[in-house]
């Protein structure tokens, strides 16, 4: 009896091409048995490979990206039009704002402006102060004080006592004396300020 | 003979948000874990009331509500910009130095005069507190063991004021504070091994330096002779400029809410594997295998549902895409509708280093595929690092995470937003 067999002539028989695991056409092969696991584990591969390449990629939706820095080269002589500039060999570096507003990185912290108090020394509302830790405090100096647990930016001053007075910038503030039993501290002195107009 | 000091933050968590709200000075203050979980930093304040270490929570929040007790959420970036502040003023003080967590460092001062270096350590304390408003201690002496040991003398006696130098007391000196001191205060004696040490009369560090090492790496471990040297003088552990690359990275979180739709949970897988991702290429390795579990609350009275699964990866990769892509094929495995979800997690196993990297010679793709895959993650690392975290995403982490940690007294980033800046008028 001839065994039933599936290589008869119909075109197209059996799985149709690419229908596996796979995701492509097959064929027999000849495996040494002491290989068999290796190319089984590989296939497994294979498949999950194919599988996760199934996985739905899901609707994408954009992010707000903040405003590219803008970079300003700094060049030590102007540059000649139509001839290879001569400057090109000396291209500096290029200006970082922080460099010139901080001194003593470690030691350097922000605060935001909230009041007029200091109007006339030019810090105003939402200004950005520099405050650095760092440098001792001197008579005249701005300066981030916490008085009796709270921040505020003066000008720090001596009264004829010799005690510390804290001095507004705007006539509308009165000066704050520093009294025994007051809790006050020196946060900072104020290095710099920043202030964007768009 | 070599000198080691320990750098030490006082109460370093509390301490940081102090800097920033003067208000909260001399108060009794806890910073909490992750998701408001339990005490991690306390004040000294709060540390004279009785609170331990991890003490969670919501006992705290009904037992000490009239002492004023004020709690907030661990604010991880501050923290670790304050650190760097540390660290690098550090650096002006020696040039071998060993990061050893966030809030410690062991400096190495070989070479200085010994008559100056209790000055060099005080000006070092003084400078961190000035630059940074951190209070901080060190403890100087001949070994790491001893300088932990001398570190703790330093925030303990107030006689040395923050800094003592081991070297410079006398041997009668020492005996006192070592028979003072519970064998458990020494670096890597934790309570278990103390428990087996004090039945066998070794109770004090007093006792444990003259205990007989050799019995005693017998009976226990090399390490515990190793300590025992270090205790005595003799220098066995030297400063590791770089920690050693981890074999296993995980990021997992408990979630803020309940959760149990897969959404979420894809949410949050595509997150954590986002990040384990993003610290493997930092340390330049790639992950052979990666595993993803889930489970539910173990001590609610819902139904308890916990797995894990790992999947082996062609070739290691270090890349965001396909470990997401891989992390949630698991995921989709793993879930069981009607459970209530508490925490996932994402680990990266079998981490080689770049240069090991073995590639598959079956595996489908080009090496110009994978050096795109390589220069996609360098895109987004870097403008992530410029931008600000999350600013470049895989898009399955979601946009709400209404899943995330819960963070209810957790303060601005004060050196990190131009919105958490300090006010001040």
């Amino acid at each position: 009896m001839v065994p039933a067999s599936n290589t008869d002539d119909k075109p197209g028989p059996g799985r149709p091409e690419g229908r596996n695991a796979y995701g492509e056409a097959t064929l027999p092969i000849r495996v040494p048995k002491s290989k068999i696991t290796v190319v089984q584990d590989y296939l497994k591969q294979c498949a999950l490979i194919n599988a996760l390449d199934a996985v739905d990629q899901s609707q994408i939706q954009g992010v707000d990206v903040p405003k590219r820095r803008v970079k300003l080269p700094l060049y030590s002589s102007k540059v000649a039009a139509g001839f290879p500039s001569p400057a090109d060999d000396h291209i500096e570096k290029r200006l970082n704002i922080h460099d010139y507003l901080v001194d003593q990185d470690d030691a350097t912290f922000m605060v935001t402006v909230t009041g007029e108090s200091m109007r006339d020394a030019g810090l105003l509302p939402k200004d950005i102060a520099i405050v650095d830790r760092s440098k001792n405090a001197a008579v005249g100096n701005i300066v981030l004080a916490v008085v009796n647990g709270e921040f505020t930016l003066k000008q720090l001053g001596l009264t004829e006592q010799g005690k510390p007075i804290l001095l507004a910038a705007n006539p509308a503030f009165k000066p704050i004396e520093i009294n025994d039993g007051m809790e006050f501290e020196i946060w900072g002195v104020v290095t710099g300020s920043i202030r964007k107009f768009l | 003979m070599p000198t080691f000091a320990l750098l030490d933050c006082n109460n370093f968590y509390a301490s940081c948000e102090t800097v920033f709200n003067p208000k909260l000075k001399d108060k009794p203050l806890v910073i909490l874990s992750n998701n408001d979980g339990c005490a991690v930093s306390r004040s000294n304040e709060a540390k004279a009331l009785g609170i331990n270490m991890g003490a969670p929570w919501f006992q705290l929040k009904n037992r000490f509500s009239k002492s004023g007790l004020i709690a907030l959420s661990s604010n991880y970036a501050l923290y670790a910009d304050m650190s760097n502040r540390v660290v690098s003023l550090i650096g002006n003080y020696t040039p071998d130095y060993e990061v050893y967590s966030i809030d410690e460092a062991f400096l190495s001062l070989d070479g200085f005069p010994p008559n100056k270096i209790t000055a060099h350590c005080r000006d070092l304390k003084n400078t961190v507190l000035k630059h940074t408003g951190l209070p901080v201690c060190v403890g100087i002496a001949s070994t790491k063991t001893l300088a932990k040991l001398a570190n703790h003398c330093a925030k303990k006696r107030p006689e040395y004021a923050g800094v003592c130098n081991f070297n410079e007391l006398t041997p009668q000196q020492l005996d006192a504070i070592f028979k003072a001191l519970p064998v458990n205060e020494i670096w890597g004696i934790g309570s278990r091994l103390s428990a087996k040490l004090n039945p066998i009369g070794i109770e004090t560090v007093f006792d444990l330096k003259h205990a007989h090492s050799r019995t005693l790496r017998d009976k226990f471990s090399v390490v515990l002779a190793r300590t025992i040297t270090e205790i005595n003088g003799e220098s066995c552990i030297g400063l590791e400029d770089a920690p050693p690359p981890k074999q296993t990275i995980a990021s997992t979180r408990s979630f803020g809410i309940k959760v149990t739709d897969i959404e979420s949970l894809k949410e949050s897988v595509t997150l954590y594997t986002s990040r384990a991702a993003e610290k493997a290429r930092l340390q330049k390795s790639h992950a052979n295998s990666i595993t993803v579990f889930i489970q539910t609350n173990a001590f609610s009275d819902l139904p308890y549902y916990s797995n894990a699964f790992t999947v082996s990866l062609p070739s290691p990769t270090n890349d965001t895409r396909l470990l997401v892509k891989t992390a949630l094929w698991i995921l989709i495995r793993l879930y069981r509708p009607g459970y209530v979800y508490q925490k996932a997690g994402v680990i990266l196993n079998d981490l080689v280093p770049d240069a090991g990297r073995q590639l598959d010679l079956f595996f489908d793709e080009s090496p110009v595929k994978l050096n795109k895959r390589d220069d996609m993650n360098l895109v987004m690392d870097t403008i992530n690092r410029r931008y600000g975290r999350q600013t470049l995403k895989v898009a399955s982490e979601g946009f709400k995470a209404p899943w995330k940690m819960k963070q209810d007294h957790k303060t601005p980033g004060y050196t990190s937003d131009w919105n958490g800046l300090i006010k001040a008028n």
